[in-house]
């Protein structure tokens, strides 16, 4: 086929402006309006999976005091709150919200290149989201088999929800696997091919960077669930025994025999350990482009954190096995995986150096979305750190399946991570609703999540140094544990209903803001990516009005020296940018 | 995981040496003309062909992996192979047959040989059902040898991984059935053209694969 | 700026808390002082780069924030730099990784000397297995288990005829010898682990998994299992008692082998009829229990749960409590059977009585009990008749009233507050599960009702 020159590009994609409300705002395929679905959805999930974690954490401060949280409660609180959390908040949140929201408009195309696909991808989230939430009020209730759903104890007896819950668990998976296989396909194309003009690879912002590798590692280890999901849904329904080893349940001789657990333990990983990076590549990016902006500053080694990505992601596969050190598979296998995953370490602090350096020789504006990006780079720092603690072979042993594990993983995939959320909710609320957020809220917001989070989380460290086990219902009296653990834990329960109940500041603040915020320009905060440059804000359908935008810079052109404005947006030729009357000092 | 390490290595390199190749001597920050020049799309083909591309690297991922399980449990004492229908050889003829009929579609469609193109989709159409009715055969046979699918590993895979590449035929079958409409009562010729190319390419790729699956259950 | 002033304390806070907090690790009673080593390595570089990055950030946010007039500094990147900070943290990672692979080699290759010793996981309990006097175990697969043969050893093979069989949760290991823990799981996955030894490993149903250590300091230490294996997994305790060699020794030499345990003698019910007298002034003469003594029925009761009462009313491990007074009643009264055969023998008689279901004495909520009842089903079975594979007696049509004294007995820790009495203390888990008198009686409404 030909080579069809951009101008041409933008009528192959068809825009028929929607004329009803229910093209317009429920059957839609514009990308913006699909974002806000999934925003919406996640978010819902999300504060369903926030309250399943304060009736754990009201449990583990306070035993044996709630009659509603029996035992068979906990364990399907613990694996519902970590699939939603991990799969249904972060990893839609990401690709689905942010992933549609930004990939066009900081690519500058009109939509996504299949816009009907796109739709579907939605409404398929949905369906999975509604599947999960069902599983809660089948007969035996939601499975409690932990968000990894081992086998044998996924599908055995001893088990909650091992007869219904597991079920509606593997087909809601299937299906999410469907909805982001769609979303992923678009994401990937979009920014393959329906860039503007100028728009090089090199001059994208780090968010499409970090987006655009997380789709492909998903797309990529998004099969390996669906895989183990199929094979053990075959082994639960018509008896085969591919993870299935001959058991005994319930005084019972099983029909199983030969089948391999550490298996699905393989495959479970193989997807466990990109969906790592699929949640904090985004995360990754979307930072950079908050913490340039609100510097003043260009992100420091925009080549090395493009590099570092793609080698993060990368490396990201062949590191899954340093979940199962303890597994019962290889020992040898440990020299290679400790190796490979102390390795990813160096990329990653790279990244750590760059954002530090970035506000280095800045002109920082601690506003509240810079606020969280800075909270980030702390509680990243902090979860980075512990990380190599588990990474390294034998210190795992002493660590694996304790709460220093709970906490590592919270600090570096769930705090970090949702403070982006936020950086980035707070940072787009301008442009994508028009208003402008309230300060104040968001501050109290800010310093309640963030203080309380980690008042939460680093105490969490050194439980898991005495020896304390995750995924316990109780602890009951041990030998081994002072009594004062348990004063600990009462401490972090308190700090977890303070975390939760902050977050409804937030919703606070998006509907007063929605409702009474003041108006936003097209560009506060003085950016320079190509969504702060539309003709329209928020953005119409098509996003650019009659023309698509042209690009002539990199997207981080800021505080340029000689130049009169501290920001130079992408669309900006070099002949026409204001010279000469600089009246800032620069820094030293 | 060697199969899956394998596939993901070079799909993971092809791809990052393919962007530090657009990537490694750019100094962004520098204005640079013939970058302002340079059309967004990095590749050129269609953006639908890259989709398809993307999609079967999605697809390739999935079996490598269901190889990859295969190889990993065959390693358990309790492996019992299964006899191969000789059906399978006729359906694979179907198959490869079938890719061929798209291939030549493919050909007439780029010369604009309408009524060419109308009886090369059916051909192909045919084959491939033909194809997956000889599939159900052998899951006939075979069962009604006794060898269920619960009985052992070996026949669970079998009916697994064809399933699997049954289940993808089968959404190919649902574009054929589409372009094949458009190409015997429509007037879009154009579009018709291109699903025929993608079409031929999704034949091609499940050709393969199948050589792949079928090669894997022979040789164990 | 009150950002960078909050981020330099909790950088402080943060390291006071780790050098005055007293949740750390527990005293090492193994030989993985190089494991202790490298964590402290790790520390030490962690820390570090925990400090240095953060101070560095906040002091950023302090002489950069945002002042009238000032402009940032235009600097895209700088490769000298960037070059030393990768060095640099390659430097890092090699001092954390190195160290680290050198000891898990040696967690790899157990030692030449090491003494087999075999640890049995299942829901929720724990067993184990020495190979007795030939020094190497005899076949054992999970399909060969039954209620006479619970470790599922191949009985014709003679490696396993003096296999040492140890059902309970408690297993001793000799100070200062390696140990070989090689590891099985009759259904789902376990994880042994005993935090002050450091080491641990998953039990994987279908395959063998192993560790080894040697312990190093005398003394009794909890065994948790700590991979998620079903509702009851908290519950899943067990202890190693490590003592010198001759302790060790003699407690191996009381523990029957596997030839033994397949060779016992069924009990004799005539003889022990005789001995029954004695019970049946308070059980009275068939069994059939008296509200009036406090004594519940033992007709129709699970026969292997009777005989492990019995011994733990001898062995000391229940009756002892103050607050058990009819438990302290019962105690001496075990001790007039004077060993094992006898108790089989008074055994068999009972289980000749006939089992008509108790009078209910309990009123209660059925449908909120069957609730309650749910976590019991998993080991009492659906319809309350017990399962020896669960250690779980028989609940339904045995004396309502003693089953709720029991379950007070258990929240309050008056039954199962011996460290010996694992099946006690498990219950005692359960029983906290009951939150109050009501709960406790639609319970046994319920299982009234099976």
């Amino acid at each position: 086929m030909a080579y069809v020159a951009i101008a041409d590009r933008d009528h192959e994609q068809e825009h028929h402006d929607p004329q009803t409300f229910i093209t317009k705002y429920v059957w839609s395929q514009d990308h913006k309006v699909i974002a806000i679905q999934y925003g919406v959805v996640a978010i819902f999930v999300g504060l369903i999976a926030m309250g399943l974690s304060v009736m754990m954490r009201l449990q583990l401060g306070f035993p044996d005091s709630f009659e509603l949280i029996r035992p068979e409660n906990y364990y399907q609180f613990v694996t519902m709150h970590g699939m939603i959390m991990v799969v249904y908040l972060l990893t839609a949140l990401f690709l689905g919200g942010f992933g549609n929201y930004l990939i066009p408009l900081m690519c500058g195309s009109r939509d996504m290149v299949f816009p009907f696909l796109n739709m579907l991808s939605f409404w398929f989230y949905l369906l999975s989201v509604i599947i999960l939430l069902a599983s809660f009020f089948v007969p035996g209730g939601a499975t409690g088999a932990g968000w990894t759903l081992y086998p044998p104890q996924a599908i055995a007896a001893g088990t909650p929800g091992v007869d219904w819950g597991i079920l509606l668990m593997l087909g809601s998976l299937a299906v999410f696997i469907v909805a982001f296989t769609m979303g992923g396909l678009n994401y990937v194309t979009t920014v393959l091919q329906a860039r503007c003009k100028g728009m090089t690879l090199m001059r994208m912002p780090l968010s499409v960077w970090g987006i655009f590798m997380a789709t492909i590692l998903g797309l990529l280890a998004f099969p390996a669930l669906l895989v183990s999901a199929v094979m053990m849904l075959l082994d639960k329904l018509v008896l085969t025994s591919f993870f299935m080893p001959a058991i005994i349940s319930a005084g019972e001789q099983l029909s199983y025999s030969g089948g391999t657990p550490i298996l699905f333990q393989h495959l479970f990983w193989f997807f466990g350990h990109p969906e790592v990076y699929i949640v904090a590549l985004p995360a990754f990016g979307i930072v950079s482009d908050v913490l340039a902006t609100h510097a003043r500053k260009n992100i420091f080694g925009y080549r090395m954190m493009v590099w570092a990505i793609l080698a993060i992601g990368g490396l990201s596969f062949i590191v899954w096995a340093h979940h199962m050190y303890v597994s019962g598979m290889n020992p040898y296998f440990g020299f290679f995986f400790a190796t490979t995953t102390l390795v990813i370490a160096v990329p990653t602090a790279l990244k750590v150096y760059n954002w530090v350096l970035t506000l280095w020789q800045g002109n920082i504006h601690l506003r509240v979305p810079m606020l969280f990006a800075i909270a980030f780079i702390f509680t990243f720092i902090h979860g980075g750190l512990t990380g190599l603690f588990l990474g390294n072979v034998v210190v795992d042993l002493p660590l694996s399946d304790t709460y220093f594990v709970v906490a590592h993983f919270h600090m570096v995939m769930g705090v970090s991570p949702v403070l982006v959320v936020f950086a980035g909710i707070y940072h787009w609320f301008p442009k994508i609703t028009g208003k402008m957020f309230n300060e104040t809220l968001g501050r109290w917001h800010f310093w309640l999540t963030f203080l309380g989070t980690y008042s939460i989380y680093l105490p969490m460290h050194y439980l898991g140094f005495l020896g304390v086990p995750r995924r316990y219902y109780a602890m009951g009296n041990t030998d081994f544990m002072p009594a004062s653990a348990q004063t600990l834990n009462a401490t972090m329960t308190v700090a977890a209903i303070i975390v939760a109940l902050a977050q409804f500041i937030f919703l606070y603040n998006v509907i007063v803001s929605l409702r009474s915020g003041k108006k936003a320009g097209s560009n506060p905060w003085g950016a320079t990516t190509l969504e702060w440059q539309t003709p329209d804000t928020p953005p119409k359908h098509g996003n650019w009005g009659h023309s698509l935008p042209e690009v002539h810079r990199w997207a981080y052109d800021y505080s340029v020296p000689g130049q009169e404005q501290d920001f130079t947006p992408q669309t900006v030729p070099a002949s026409e940018v204001p010279v000469g009357r600089d009246h800032g000092v620069t820094h030293e | 995981m060697t199969v899956t390490l394998i596939f993901l290595a070079v799909i993971m390199v092809t791809v990052i040496v393919w962007l530090l190749r657009q990537t490694l001597n750019v100094q962004p920050w520098v204005s640079d003309a013939a970058a302002d020049a340079v059309s967004g799309a990095s590749l050129p083909t269609h953006t639908k062909t890259i989709g398809l591309t993307t999609f079967l690297a999605v697809a390739t991922s999935l079996f490598a992996l269901f190889v990859s399980a295969y190889t990993l449990r065959m390693q358990m004492v309790d492996w019992r192979p299964l006899p191969e229908p000789n059906l399978l050889w006729i359906n694979t003829g179907f198959l490869v047959l079938a890719s061929v009929a798209y291939q030549w579609t493919r050909g007439r469609a780029i010369k604009g040989h309408n009524s060419a193109v109308k009886i090369g989709l059916l051909v192909s159409g045919i084959l491939s059902i033909l194809f997956l009715v000889g599939q159900l055969i052998a899951w006939r046979e075979l069962s009604g040898a006794g060898y269920y699918l619960s009985s052992n590993p070996a026949n669970a895979f079998f009916y697994l991984l064809t399933a699997v590449h049954g289940i993808h035929l089968l959404g190919g079958l649902y574009v054929w059935a589409r372009s094949t409409v458009k190409a015997w009562f429509g007037v879009d010729t154009e579009a018709v053209r291109l699903s025929i190319e993608l079409c031929t390419v999704y034949w091609h790729f499940l050709l393969l694969v199948w050589v792949v699956l079928f090669g894997l259950l022979l040789a164990t | 700026m009150t950002l960078a002033v909050v981020l330099i304390i909790l950088v402080i806070g943060s390291v006071v808390f780790h050098f005055l907090s007293p949740w750390t690790f527990t005293p090492l009673a193994s030989n993985w002082s190089q494991i202790d080593d490298t964590i402290n390595i790790t520390f030490w570089v962690t820390g570090f780069v925990f400090v240095a990055v953060n101070l560095f950030l906040a002091y950023a946010v302090i002489k950069y924030r945002a002042k009238d007039g000032a402009k940032a500094v235009y600097e895209p990147e700088n490769s000298k730099l960037e070059t030393w900070l990768t060095i640099f943290t390659t430097v890092g990672v090699v001092a954390m990784l190195a160290p680290g692979l050198f000891v898990w080699a040696k967690f790899v290759d157990v030692p030449d000397n090491a003494i087999d010793v075999e640890a049995i996981g299942q829901q929720w309990h724990w067993s184990y297995r020495l190979p007795g006097a030939d020094g190497e175990f005899g076949n054992a697969d999970g399909r060969l288990i039954t209620s006479a043969n619970p470790f599922g050893l191949d009985a014709d093979d003679p490696l396993g005829q003096d296999d040492i069989l140890v059902n309970n949760a408690e297993v001793h290991l000799p100070l200062d010898v390696p140990v070989k823990l090689n590891l099985r799981s009759k259904d789902v996955l376990h994880n042994f682990t005993v935090a002050q030894f450091r080491v641990k490993m998953d039990m994987v149903p279908g395959m063998e998994t192993h560790m080894w250590f040697t312990p190093t300091v005398v003394g009794r230490y909890e065994v948790l299992c700590e991979e998620l294996c079903g509702v009851a997994h908290y519950t899943m305790r067990g202890a190693v008692i490590v003592e010198e060699q001759a302790a060790f020794d003699a407690w191996v030499a009381r523990q029957p082998t596997f030839a033994d345990t397949q060779a016992a003698v069924a009990g004799n019910a005539a003889v022990g009829a005789g001995q029954y007298a004695v019970c049946a002034a308070c059980h009275g003469q068939q069994g059939e229990g008296q509200l009036a003594l406090n004594a519940p029925k033992l007709a129709g009761q699970s026969p292997w749960y009777l005989k492990r009462q019995l011994q733990n009313y001898k062995g000391g491990l229940r009756g002892v409590h103050e607050d058990d007074v009819f438990g302290r009643q019962m105690a001496p009264m075990a001790a007039t059977l004077v060993n094992d055969a006898a108790i089989d023998n008074v055994i068999a008689h009972i289980q000749s009585l006939p089992d008509n279901p108790a009078a209910k004495t309990i009123e209660g909520d059925v449908a909120a009990g069957a609730k309650n009842y749910a976590i019991c089903a998993y080991c009492h079975g659906p319809d309350g008749q017990g399962y020896e594979h669960m250690n779980a007696p028989r609940v339904a049509g045995m004396t309502d009233w003693y089953i709720k004294s029991q379950l007070e007995n258990f929240r309050n820790g008056v039954r199962g507050a011996h460290p010996g009495d694992f099946d006690g203390k498990q219950m005692g888990y359960m029983a906290k599960t009951l939150h109050n008198e009501k709960a406790v009686n639609d319970l046994i409404a319920y299982i009234n009702s099976l």
